[in-house]
Order: C-alpha cells, then structure tokens, then sequence
C-alpha cells in the first residue's frame, strides 16, 4: 500500500481560482443589477390559476379567450408539460376566481378541464416573505459565523462566511442570468446550500487544523495543499452523491421542485469548489499562522477517548 | 483494538432500531376513503345514528368496507375509493339532514396493536393531500372603532342618566371620541364621572371658540386588549364556521400579532368554503323611524331586492346577529325561504323590552356586511395596493310588531335558498367581531396532490438506489454496510417524524432525498479516513478505531452548522418550506445516529475482534 497519498499543489493556482471567483461573482453582481431577480408569486402578490387540460393546451386561444373575458394583466404560460397551463393574474383577491377562470376555458374547449392549483398572495404578504428571507440568510449567516469563531478561530469563520456568501451570490446570478423563478421553496434551497457548502468547508477547515498543528515545518501553502489532498476523496464522493439524488430530484420530483433542484445543483458544486478554493484561499488572504491555533484546546488524544 | 461493542451497547442500538421499525411501520398502510359524520349542538352521533347510516348506505347500494362509532362522539365510515366516499356523503347527508355534519376524511388503516402504542403514520401536508389554505388578516383598525362606537351609545347614556346635558357625542377618524358640553361646569362633571367609570380612558378637556369639549382616548392597553378579543372571537367564529362546513381535520390558528391561518384539508367545494369563511355578514334589528324623529337620529336605507325601495329607521340598534343563539333555515307556508331565529336571554329581554312599546310600529331587519375596494396605484413606480373597507346595509325586512316579540321568531324577505341556509349558518356560527381580509390563499387539486406524492416519492426511491449501488461500487464491504445504516436512516427519519406528528409537504420529500445523498457524508469521512490511517501504515484494527474516532468532531461541527442553517429556516418558513427544514434537521440527527452507531456496530460485527491483515474498502 502507498505509503501516504500524494500531495496535489491546489495552493498553485489560487491566482487563477480568485480571477475566476472574482469574474463570477462580478457578473452574478451585474446580472442581478441589470436582470434583478424573477421573483414568484410568493414573494410579488398576486394570482396564480393551474388548469390541467386532457391534450396539449393551446396557449395563444387561452390568452385571447381570457382577454375577452376581461381578464387583463395576464401572463399565460406551460408548466412542466404542454397539458398544464399556468395563468398569472395581477389580479385582486377574488375567491371566485379559479372558478372564473376554469368557466371561461371550458366553454372554449370540448376537453374536461380540471383545476389544479388556485393560490393568491397579497402584496403585504409578499413584501413580508421577501424581507424575511433576506433576514433569514443574514441571521444564518451571521450564526454560523459566531459557532465557528467558538469552534475554530475567527480567521476561520471569516473565511466560511465569505465562502458561504461567495456561494449564494452565484446561486442567486445563476437564477438572474437564466430568468429562473424565485420563490419560497428555491429559498430554501439556497438556505440548504448554505448548510451543504458549510458541511465541506468545515471538513476542509478541521483537516487544515488538525495539520497545522502536526506539521510543524511546513508552511501555510504546503498545509493547505496537503490538508485538501487529504480530503479530496471525500469532498468529491460527497458531491457525488448529494448530486445523484439531486439529479434523481430534478429528472422525477415533478415541476413544483424544479427550481429547488436547480438552486441545490448550482450550489453543490459552487459549494465544493468554494470549500477548497474559496475558502482556503480566504485564510491565505487573512494570513493565517499557526499561531492562530495556539494553545491547542484540546489533545487529540482526549479526542479519541471520547468517542463511540 | 478490538473494535467490539459491549453487549449492551448493541443491545441497546437494537432496541432503538426495532422501535423505530414500529413507529415507522403504520406508514406502510395506505389511507381508507372515509366519510366522517359528527353532531352538531343539538344532535349527538350514536349507535341509533350508525344504524341509520348504514341502512342509508344500503339502500343506496354503496360498498362500504366498515362503519365504526369512534371517541368524541364521531361516527366513521370507511369506503372502497373516492367515487364511493363522493357517493356515501351525498347518501348521508341526504338521511341525516342539516343536524349532522358529513365531512370526508382519509382515516388511517393503522393496525389496533400498533394504534394502542401510539404509532401513526405521518400527516400529509396541503400540497400532497389537496386542500386549502387561507392567511386572513383582521382589521384592527375597525375592531377598534366598532368598540368606540359602543362607547358613543353606553356615554349617551350615561350621561343622561347624571342629566348631564351635552351637544354632540362623536367618534372622530383619529380614534378618538369627542363631546360637546353646554358649558365648562357641566364638563367637568362629566369628565370625573367618565374617568371614575370607565378606567380605560384618558380624558382630555379643550375649549374651541368658547365651546367645552372633551376628548376621550382609549390606553394603549385597552386597545391591545380589544385587538385580543377580535382576534380570539374572529378564531372561536372561524372555528365555529369550518365546523359547520363539515371539514375533517381543520386547522385555525393565530399567527402574529393580527393574522389567522385557515387550513382545510381535502375540502372538495372550496368556492363554498371561501364564501362562508370570509363573510362578515350580520344582522342588526331596528325600529322604523316615526314621523316625528329628529333627523339626527335617524338613518334612510334601501331594500336589498330593491334598491328604489327606501326606509327611515331609527339610529339605535335593538340588538345585532351577535344576540342570536340558534338559527334555522326552512320555508315559510308560501315557499318562500325563511330563517327562524332564538335569542339568547338578553338578546330576548331587549327584544321584548322595545317591541313591547312599539306595538303597531314596524321593524326592519338590515343585513349588514363589511366588503373591501383595493385600489391599485403606481407611485413612483412601485406597485401600491390599498385596501378601502365599506359597509352594505341592506333592508331585508321591514314587518309591523303585531305583538311582544320574545327570544324566537322568523325573518322573511330573503332571495334564495341558498342565501336563507347561508345566512342562518353565518349567524349559528356568530358574527367576526372585526372584518377580515383574504391576504394569501392557496387551493390544491386532490388530483396535483396525488401526483407530488408519487413524483416525491418517485424520487426518493431513485435516489437512494442510485447512492445505494455507488456506495457499494466505491466502498465495497464497507459500502454494503453504509447502505444497510442509510437504509436504517431512512426508516429512522420516518419514525420520528410520525412520532412528531410532522406534517410532510413536498419540499418535505425533497429534504428526504437531500439527507439520503448528504447522510452517506458522515460514513464517507470515516471510510476515507480509514484508508488513509491504512495507507499511514497502521494496522486493519488500529485503523477502523482511528478512522471512526478522528472522524467525530469532523463530523459534529459539520452537521451542527448545518442544523443552524435548518433551525432558522424552520423559525422563519411557512407551510411547505417548514416541512423541508423538519426533515433536514430530522435527518441530520438521525443520520448522526445510523453513521456513528449503526455502522461502527455493523463494522464490528464484521470485522471486530479479528485479527485481519486486509480490508476491502
């Protein structure tokens, strides 16, 4: 068997890796300036009608039959399979309207129409969710930030923190650039991204610990790179796997969590890359020692003792 | 290094599995179509109800799979499918009449022994089960002013009472009540008596071009105590409301400091419920003004099946639809629809008290309801919406006292059917004590509901088999054990879930397949680290205890900021994208468990206590 694994020279192109970060998260930046973000219903207000028809919906005679029917400010489009049309009303709260709706477009086809889905937001409410989302990844953030101080030190929960946001910024210019919905559950998503990019970059962190304190000699470059080597096998199984059952996810979970499995595929493997270059390149930038970690708080060998 | 557990160790790691096994197990029984019939305030179900049931159901040729009389006085009867149950509540209804509610359920199939030690299967949430969801918001201002003008008739009153002679008793739009006096003397006996009666005001004095006036001003406790009580009667109404629906399983809940959330699970006729559930209708019973009234005191109203129609009433309120204790719809001798009406006591005493000296003059019956215009304005480009709440009083009946009236009699004058039925429930139900807005509204199709199960599910099983063979393609032996600890983590994670009795929603499932791909995590630091410890040279048994061991807090810091970004997102999320936080936090502690425990024991089992010179890892 290999003596020890070999020891990849990840720090080389750390130049190369800020150039490239830089230009993403810029252009999420001018993307989300220039595009902003398509955000759903749940965060706009508004009506949203789902009708489900027997064969393929011709969206051009349900838009003018709606217009007829005085329904303006309509946006009318396929969701996940051309049977399935989704209208998009800035309508005001009418608790008739789904009815209304489905009564116009029968009497326009021989087909049996069904309604699938009726919701409304009020603006208020919208509003609401909206700030509490930007409040939600803030408050996230900012208690990540203040466990790993705890756990770590606070050059290492910066560089987390800057990793997470480096992160979410390009989820979030991903979904500008692409016009993709925004709503509730894609929310969640970029909040279980956070978790998930976190989870890679802490395993990353605690390797960089752990050899900081073995490896006395070497310089902070050489324990980067020897702490990555370490733990490139399973940052990438990792990946691996969470990106399989995303797949699985975006190919059979339906139209409703599209878009949550779209922001998760982006974020894995944003967040993987972010862990190894991201995030370690940040300690480098932060100038991180040795004494950072001094005095150990614990012996590895109380460690062990503890264990299961 | 032995790598072995103690007997209890793995005795204990059994007991928790083989308990988790059964609480997970009642999820493997599929719902029954149920239809659930239950009493209404005068009617109880019991065994003289089932037999009718039953008999109904026979008569109608409806295959039933069993009918049972369960705790609280509900009957259940359980059907083939949902044609059936459609059927059977029609059947129903149509034996029980409007005395019994009739809603349709899906009852669970849990076997006796398992139902006995509390196991259930997991609740489903709106968007896999159909339903609706409503988020209302209660006008606090009008809750508010409602009670001021409460205050304007009970100061009137009273201070005519002291013969203290005012001018002008009026509410003014900023909150606040206003009096005239004749003079300052007369004031400021006034304003003691108020405060000594009324602790709940703060009184100011004012003079305005040699006028005396008061102003009257509620604390703020006051106010925070009447939005308190139009929230609790708009909850207990609502409650009331979704009973009389006939909803299975209901939800109605306070949330925040004015909201309500209305969850109506399966309900088939969501129109009908929007409808009954938004209403602010009431009734106020008044006198018609006599000939000789100050036109102060009176008000001119137009019929609600005529508008042309006018009538003079009296500005006093006999008594509100709030005075009523039950209602019943039917029809009068002509066909025409009619609600018959009983007061409560007091509700009655005033009745009897005015009509008694109103003999041969009429009262009118106005139906009073509380609508809203939004106007929608673009101010600097930024969408506004603003809500203009508006009252419709309508006459809908205006009949001569031909006698005392006590606490029960009919009301005429109504258009349809379905308004008298309608009106009657509205008034059963009580009135909301302040409006209430529609602010979100979410309607699922059963049929979109079934389909997110089976996509949800769909998912969930490829997801798994696809890291399931990966696991055992890479890790071989080790592999095989992950998946036995990621099967366990599964059965684990439904467990406490049903143990939680936390609904599942879609981006609830989804949260499943993200913990099936992230919870293999844990296993894949050990493995790697034993292979490296392997690589380093230690030997097979050195290296298992090592690459567990050090593996541990790497472990542990990792999940505990994940559980951080979960826990947030569960405190500030609603509805579906709480039931994704509750499975990611479920599956990161009970992945915990299945990664460090289940598999080290599986390890040991395998390869403990040997003396081995190579592992397949």
């Amino acid at each position: 068997m290999a003596n020890a694994k070999k020891i990849y020279n990840f720090m080389g192109i750390r130049k190369l890796a800020l150039a490239f970060s830089l230009i993403l998260v810029l252009g999420s930046i001018v993307a989300l300036a220039v595009n902003g973000l398509k955000f759903g219903l749940d965060f706009t207000g508004g009506s949203l009608v789902e009708i489900g028809y027997e064969q393929q919906a011709d969206l051009e005679q349900v838009r003018s039959r709606l217009q007829e029917e005085g329904f303006a400010d309509v946006t009318v489009q396929t969701f996940g399979s051309p049977r399935d049309v989704l209208i998009r009303l800035q309508a005001d709260h009418d608790p008739k309207l789904g009815d209304k709706v489905l009564g116009a477009l029968q009497s326009d086809t021989d087909q049996v129409l069904e309604l699938r889905r009726n919701e409304f937001v009020g603006s208020q409410v919208g509003e609401e969710l909206r700030e509490q989302g930007g409040l939600g990844m803030l408050l996230a953030l900012f208690m990540i930030m203040v466990y790993l101080a705890f756990r770590f030190q606070l050059k290492f929960s910066l560089g987390a923190v800057i990793a997470l946001v480096h992160d979410v910024v390009i989820v979030l210019g991903f979904f500008s650039l692409l016009g993709i919905e925004f709503d509730l559950t894609v929310l969640a998503a970029v909040l279980a991204v956070i978790g998930y990019s976190l989870n890679d970059t802490i395993v990353v962190y605690d390797r960089i610990r752990e050899n900081f304190r073995i490896m006395r000699k070497e310089d902070a470059i050489e324990v980067l790179n020897a702490s990555l080597s370490q733990t490139l096998s399973r940052t990438l199984m990792t990946s691996i796997t969470t990106l399989l059952v995303l797949v699985a996810l975006f190919y059979f979970g339906g139209e409703m969590i599209h878009g949550f499995a779209i922001a998760l595929l982006v974020g894995v493997l944003i967040g993987t890359y972010s862990s190894m270059y991201v995030a370690a390149n940040a300690l480098l930038a932060l100038k991180v020692t040795r004494d950072d970690l001094l005095p150990p708080r614990k012996e590895e060998g109380e460690e062990a003792e503890e264990l299961p | 290094m032995l790598n072995r557990y103690p007997l209890w160790k793995n005795l204990l790691i059994l007991l928790v599995l083989a308990i988790a096994g059964l609480y997970a197990a009642p999820n493997l029984y599929p719902d029954d179509y149920a239809v659930q019939i239950s009493g209404t305030r005068t009617t109880q179900v019991d065994d003289g109800t089932l037999t009718r049931i039953e008999s109904a159901l026979k008569a109608a040729g409806i295959q039933v799979k069993g009918a049972e009389m369960q705790e609280e006085g509900m009957a259940l009867v359980r059907l083939p499918n949902s044609d059936a149950q459609l059927a059977a509540k029609e059947a129903i209804a149509d034996q029980l009449g409007s005395e019994y509610v009739v809603a349709l359920n899906l009852a669970p199939t849990t076997p006796a022994w398992l139902d006995d030690i509390g196991a259930g299967p997991m609740k489903l949430g709106l968007d896999l089960r159909g339903g609706v969801h409503f988020l209302l918001e209660v006008d606090m201002a009008q809750a508010v002013g409602q009670r001021l003008d409460v205050y304007v008739s009970e100061i009137k009153a009273k201070l005519r009472e002291e013969k203290l002679r005012y001018r002008v008793v009026e509410h003014l739009d900023d909150g606040r009540l206003a009096i005239r006096f004749v003079d300052t003397d007369t004031r400021d006996a006034a304003s003691g008596l108020l405060l000594r009666t009324y602790q709940e005001f703060l009184v100011d004095s004012d003079e305005v071009d040699g006028e005396a006036w008061l102003y009257v001003n509620l604390t703020e406790q006051t106010i925070r105590e009447i939005e308190d009580y139009a929230i609790k009667q708009n909850l207990t109404t609502l409650r009331n409301r979704v009973n009389e629906l006939g909803v299975a399983e209901p939800l109605v809940q306070r949330q925040g400091r004015n909201r309500i959330v209305v969850q109506l699970p399966g309900v088939q006729d969501a129109a009908a419920a929007k409808r009954i559930i938004g209403k602010t209708a009431n009734l106020e019973f008044r006198l018609e003004a006599g000939p000789d009234a100050s036109r102060a005191d009176t008000e001119i109203y137009g019929f609600r099946n005529n508008a042309d129609r006018k009538a003079t009433l009296e500005k006093d309120v006999i008594i509100t639809g709030s005075s009523v204790s039950n209602a019943q719809a039917a029809f009068d001798e002509n066909g025409m629809p009619q609600v018959s009406i009983t007061l409560d006591a007091k509700g009655g005493q005033m009745m009897s008290r005015v009509t008694r000296n109103a003999i041969q003059r009429s009262m009118a019956v106005l139906f009073v309801e509380h609508k809203q215009r939004t106007l929608v304005q673009t101010i600097d480009g930024e969408r506004v919406e603003k809500r203009i709440p508006y009252t419709e009083k309508g006459i809908i009946s205006l009949a001569t006292i031909q006698s005392t009236l006590g606490n029960s009699f009919r009301i005429t004058g109504l258009d349809s059917a379905q308004e008298s039925s309608e009106l009657a429930l509205l008034l059963r139900a009580g009135a909301l004590a302040a409006p209430i807005y529609f602010v979100e509204e979410r309607t699922v199709g059963p049929s979109l509901g079934a389909e997110n199960i089976k996509l949800g599910t769909l998912s969930v099983q490829i997801g798994f088999a696809l890291v399931l063979c990966f696991m055992l393609i890479y890790y071989k032996v080790f592999g095989l054990l992950a998946n036995v600890a990621l099967t366990l983590n599964l059965v684990l994670l439904v467990a406490v879930m049903s143990l939680l009795s936390a609904t599942l929603t879609l981006p609830g499932i989804a949260g499943i397949v993200l913990t099936v791909g992230m919870a293999v995590d844990a296993n894949v630091l050990i493995f790697e680290r034993i292979k490296e410890e392997l690589r380093n040279g230690l030997p097979v048994q050195s290296a298992i205890h090592s690459g567990f061991s050090r593996a541990f807090t790497t472990i542990l810091d990792a999940n505990i900021t994940t559980l951080i970004a979960a826990v947030i997102l569960f405190a500030m999320g609603t509805g579906p994208v709480k039931g994704f936080a509750v499975t990611l936090s479920v599956g990161i502690l009970t992945s915990m468990f299945t990664a460090l425990l289940v598999t080290r024991a599986l390890v040991n089992l395998v390869y403990g206590g040997r003396t081995l010179k190579k592992v397949m890892i």
